[in-house]
């Protein structure tokens, strides 16, 4: 495996890989979610990449009416909205994504505490494609 | 904590605003020239610009709302205080807030004597969408943002958390923006100066003589529940618990304590401080509160020896109504829990026992991003000076709080003051 920098360019790539990946301090063994350069426990430089259980729960979320130019771009918007969320991880981790398999026009109905499961979303064409973090409600 | 003062007491001698709203045409430094006069117009006393000695202007975004980076300096210019330094502060919509603080510092230091504090922001340039865009690069771009979040998400996420913790319902963040409203209305500066209540008249008056069916709501609450007269921006987050995009500038004449009623019959003493940050919402252990408030709450109040009961006035950063009460909260008006309780029993208005936004908060008086930390301090001003019109607080208040914030808490700052 080539050498992966611990940042959001080598986060992206494994999500391309379909892998949900943290950064481990080799020294005190933090885990960091999004991975991070330098650990902010003992300020060592020294990290591994580990891989992140893909199971989860929700616990805060919205549905988008209004979106930013990039989520119009692939679709949504008033007519469409979408569920975004933060996820917490079985290990305690929390992370921002977007939600799939709920019901956005029902939000009173969106329970926290819904179980979830990682999903590896592609957007974009060719040299514009890229892959988005999502969780689906199981 | 230890308690910390500043080395040398620093007062507000003069405040102003620019009116907030929607101004085609205008620039960024033609509404900063609009607050200066009135900041002029309130020192009792008078003063001579030439003996401003440095600027501390807050801005969010002038670069991508105008296409005009490096504002300061041209703040400086149209009120020509060039070449004195001018300096611009940039903590998303705690901008001017912080900027305050930055005029304290450089006072309390014995840099100078007298220093202009500024809050400007255009915002109305943009199409929705851009504006969308533009707040958004307040949050963590990497790892935010491609989850689909906006700024009107991450509060709405945090209503979400706030309601399964506490029983709150969307009805209790609407009885905010009511009464924010209704607070506005009596504001001749707000954007949107009239009550939910007018609103709805508007509305089926349009509906009349335009030939369509009267709309038939039985209250606000119910026009507010109305998809189509109160869109949902991001649930429970609708139209009417947004602030507006806004343009709009304040301006704060702050000098050293000793020289304040040279210029001033009824100066504003700032007696406490304090700032802070936080990690990204989805890092933080509790969703439900901002620990960069109730720590620069803490630091501020701790500084000015007075607590929360103390005050009588408080000006709180409501971007959505769910902050607003979550405010109450962290700055200890209200335990953990029950500042939605408080809110939908009125204890919040503006003649209630605890009143919070007088002014018509961001809400209703609008959200210039980087100016509404200043325009904070200018409604202090007029409370605790017996000048703030028909929406006056009864009782002469003289002690007041200002809460502004940056990103989702991101940065927190809070200052108090007082009339002596
Ligand atoms: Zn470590």
């Amino acid at each position: 495996m080539t050498e992966h920098n611990f940042t959001h360019v080598s986060f992206e790539h494994f999500l391309g890989e379909q892998k949900l990946m943290g950064a481990r301090c080799k020294a005190c063994d933090t885990l960091y979610l999004p991975p991070r350069p330098m650990c902010t426990e003992c300020y060592r430089d020294d990290m591994n990449w580990a891989e992140l259980p893909e199971n989860g729960k929700l616990i805060a979320f919205t549905t988008i009416h209004i979106a930013p130019t990039a989520m119009l771009e692939a679709g949504y918007g008033r007519d469409n909205p979408y569920v975004s969320g933060i996820v917490e991880l079985e290990n305690g981790l929390a992370i921002s994504a977007q939600i799939m398999g709920l019901d956005a026009a029902k939000p009173e109905e969106i329970k926290i505490g819904t179980a979830l499961k990682a999903e590896y979303v592609e957007r974009g064409e060719g040299e514009a494609n890229k892959t988005f973090l999502a969780f689906r409600a199981l | 904590m230890s308690r910390k003062k500043l080395n040398r007491g620093v007062a507000i001698v003069g405040a102003g605003m620019s009116k907030f709203g929607a101004f085609t045409g205008l620039s960024t430094r033609d509404l900063f020239v609009q607050a200066f006069q009135d900041m002029r117009a309130s020192i009792d006393k008078g003063f001579d610009p030439n003996d401003i000695e440095a600027l501390y202007i807050g801005n969010y975004s002038s670069d991508l709302f105008e296409g005009q980076g490096h504002t300061a300096p041209f703040m400086a210019d149209w009120t020509g205080l060039a070449p004195r330094p001018a300096t611009r502060i940039e903590d998303a919509c705690a901008s001017s807030g912080v900027a305050l603080r930055q005029g304290i510092i450089a006072i309390a230091s014995g840099l100078y004597d007298i220093v202009l504090v500024g809050g400007i922001e255009k915002m109305n340039d943009l199409p929705t969408s851009e504006v969308t865009d533009t707040l958004a690069t307040a949050s963590d771009i990497l790892y935010e943002i491609p989850a689909g979040f906006t700024f009107p998400g991450f509060y709405a996420a945090m209503a979400t958390a706030y309601m399964h913790k506490y029983g709150a319902t969307p009805e209790t963040f609407m009885k905010v923006g009511i009464k924010n409203h209704e607070n506005g209305s009596l504001n001749e500066k707000a954007q949107f100066g009239a009550t939910i209540r007018k609103v709805m008249d508007g509305k089926i008056a349009k509906a009349k003589t335009r030939g369509y069916p009267e709309p038939t709501w039985a209250d606000e609450i119910e026009f507010l529940h109305d998809d189509r007269a109160n869109p949902v921006i991001a649930w429970p987050m609708r139209l009417f618990d947004c602030s507006p995009i806004s343009d709009g500038a304040a301006a704060l004449l702050l000098v050293g304590e000793e020289l304040a009623t040279k210029f001033s019959d009824a100066p504003l003493y700032i007696i406490g401080s304090g700032q802070a940050s936080d990690v990204a919402l989805h890092d933080r252990k509790d969703m439900t509160a901002l620990r960069a408030a109730q720590l620069a709450g803490k630091e501020a109040f701790e500084m000015a020896g007075v607590t929360p009961a103390d005050i009588h006035v408080a000006e709180v950063h409501d971007c959505f109504t769910i902050a607003e009460v979550i405010a109450t909260e962290d700055l200890g008006f209200f335990p953990q829990g029950e500042g939605y309780k408080a809110a939908e029993d009125g204890r919040t208005a503006r003649l209630g026992e605890r009143p919070i936004n007088t002014s018509g908060g961001l809400k209703s008086k609008g959200h210039p991003v980087g100016a509404s930390g200043a325009g904070q301090a200018v409604e202090i001003w007029k409370q605790l000076r017996g000048q703030a019109g028909e929406r006056q607080l009864p009782g002469e208040p003289t002690l007041g709080l200002t809460h502004n914030v940056g990103g989702t808490g991101q940065t927190c700052v809070v200052h108090i003051y007082e009339r002596r």
